[in-house]
């Protein structure tokens, strides 16, 4: 009886939790199907009303807008280039984190910690100031060394967790066999741990496409500019009246990788993100 | 802080005595570290400190060449400023009130996927969902949702008008982006505290209810003291993120009625007005805070900082 109460409850939970996480990107999607004369003129209930649909208008309008391709090709090239350099110095930190010891180990551990947790628009002031002088200002480099930097905690968090569950042994093994400790560390310990590294490497990629504090700060025009920053700054000043489903077209394209990703690595994200926050 | 007591494992014991092979340990593990480290403390320590120096003069963007040392006017005349306090208040009101709501939502979707026997991977495929969508994203999502000429919310809500707009008050506007701020993060809080509840073991529950203890005597007894330090990391973690807020004031009002946060009263100084004096003092105002907030959860819930720093 209580068993059945139970399992009841859970299925009115698993509902639930279905709606959360699915009704905005639902609504941001339907919103997307929305025309912008419809739009104009006040639309208000989740599907597009009758005649007030737009096919696929809104998705060629926003990817025949120059600003928006150039925004995607920015992110996509900032975004993949930040990981590839973030894994590379996390993995070198991780195995030293995880498998040697070390005077200054917990240093690293709390400097990773406190950038994890740095107030990010603190730093606005002062980049943009500094980044004006060396001339990386509005440049993929300039918003490319900021991403490595907040990217490196989550990275070196998630590759040390990894790392440590890797049999030791065979490392030894390695050693004895008569590799020393860095031929040991790329024969052995690098394809053992690429599972790890692919995670932190997605979890990276999160971070550096979700970006908006240095993406509007950082850059001054389509040079540079990420998508998150390109669609705060679609249209006009007026926060209150912007072309909303061409906006929605463009959130849509904006999170369709993301998805993507979601979808085909779930099991790695999540054993990467709960990593950093209980000792397994 | 307890003192951690290193047992050390008997393969760990002959190293005191081969201590060439520490001196090589030590000095191949710098090499490798020294990297991130510099990377880390490049774009964050440098900064910091070039924030301090700045703080210390009258510099504007727009009339470079007025700067002037003016020592710590610059604090003065953002600590004595009545806007500042607003949105600190603000940015300390978001962050109770979003950290309070998803710690509860969070613990309800653990449950649930902690006890989930089938649909696993789907579940937690969509529950990622959320946390990958840009936060710019969410926000119009919401701002649209709430909007009262093209959103659903005011059609679905009882004892809401359908013209009722959100955005034209204070109150009414935090809602919506604290609405958009909870929808996003609940999930990642619900994945930490989902991996805290694994850690209970199911020997001890199955023992409380043999011994006849309710469910609601299990769930205090057993199973949040269990997951303790999963909970104060998932807190300290989501409550800094939450002080950090920006981008969803950012899209949705641009800080219209009173909504602005502590960040964007920073970015506002320095970006958009070039206020780059003025503008320093408030970041560096700003990282002293979250600094004390740390240090606050830190020792007021006696978060277990080993865990969090994964040291073991």
């Amino acid at each position: 009886m209580k068993d059945i109460r139970g399992r009841i409850l859970t299925a009115i939970g698993v509902v639930f939790i279905l709606f959360w996480c699915l009704l905005p990107v639902a609504w941001i999607i339907s919103l997307s199907f929305k025309s912008q004369e419809a739009v104009t003129n006040g639309s208000p209930g989740f599907f597009p009303s009758d005649g007030g649909g737009a096919g696929w208008k809104n998705y060629t309008d926003v990817l025949d807008d120059e600003q928006f391709r150039h925004a995607i090709i920015n992110s996509i090239g900032i975004s993949l280039i930040a990981t590839a350099l973030s894994v590379i110095f996390a993995t070198l930190a991780a195995y030293a984190i995880a498998r040697l010891e070390f005077k200054g180990k917990k240093f690293v551990l709390t400097t990773a910690l406190v950038i994890a947790m740095f107030p990010v628009v603190s730093l606005v002031g002062p980049l943009f100031d500094m980044w004006r002088t060396f001339g990386i200002y509005d440049s993929w480099i300039g918003l490319i060394i900021p991403y490595m930097s907040f990217t490196l905690p989550l990275a070196i968090w998630t590759l040390s967790a990894f790392f440590r569950e890797i049999p030791w042994e065979m490392e030894q093994a390695a050693q004895v066999d008569g590799a020393t400790s860095w031929q040991a560390f790329r024969k052995v310990i690098v394809p053992l741990a690429a599972p790890g590294v692919f995670t932190a490497a997605i979890l990276t990629f999160f971070f550096a496409w979700n970006d908006f504090v240095f993406g509007i700060s950082l850059t001054s025009t389509e040079r540079a500019r990420p998508i998150p920053a390109a669609l705060s700054f679609f249209v006009g000043a007026d926060p209150f009246n912007r072309p909303a489903s061409l906006l929605a077209a463009g959130a849509v394209v904006a999170t369709v990788p993301i998805v993507v990703l979601v979808l085909f690595f779930q099991r790695k994200i999540v054993a990467g993100l709960t990593a950093g926050a209980v000792k397994g | 802080m307890s003192t951690y007591v290193q047992t050390a494992a008997p393969d760990e014991a002959p190293k005191a005595v081969d201590s060439d092979r520490t001196r090589a340990e030590n000095s191949l593990a710098r090499k490798l570290v020294a990297p991130a480290v510099v990377l880390m403390l490049v774009v964050t320590a440098f900064p910091m400190l070039r924030a301090l120096y700045l703080s210390m003069f009258s510099y504007s963007l727009t009339a470079p060449d007025d700067k002037e040392f003016v020592g710590f006017q610059n604090y003065w005349t953002a600590l004595s400023d009545p806007l500042f306090w607003r949105d600190t208040g603000n940015t300390v009101m978001v962050m109770i009130v979003t950290v309070t709501i998803e710690l509860i939502i969070g613990f309800a979707f653990a449950m649930v996927m902690h006890k989930l026997i089938f649909a696993r991977g789907t579940i937690r495929t969509s529950i990622l969902i959320p946390y990958g969508v840009i936060t710019v994203v969410s926000g119009f999502a919401w701002q649209f949702a709430f909007s009262n000429t093209n959103g659903f919310v005011n059609s679905w809500l009882p004892f809401i008008g359908d013209d009722f707009n959100w955005f034209a008050k204070y109150d009414s506007s935090m809602i919506a982006i604290m609405a958009s701020e909870i929808w996003k993060t609940t999930p990642f809080m619900s994945l930490l505290l989902l991996a805290g509840l694994a850690q209970v073991s199911e020997d001890m529950l199955e023992a409380a209810k043999v011994d006849g203890a309710t469910w609601i005597q299990r769930l205090y007894k057993v199973i949040l003291p269990n997951m303790r330090a999963a909970i104060m990391v998932a807190v300290l973690f989501r409550a800094l993120d939450a002080y950090r807020i920006f981008d969803n004031i950012f899209v949705m009002t641009a800080g219209a009625n009173n909504t602005e946060s502590i960040s964007f009263l920073t970015y506002r100084q320095v970006i958009e007005q070039f206020q780059l004096g003025i503008g320093s003092a408030l970041s560096v105002l700003l990282f002293l805070s979250v600094l004390v907030l740390a240090y606050a959860i830190v020792k007021l819930f006696k978060v277990d900082l080993s865990a969090a720093r994964q040291e073991n």
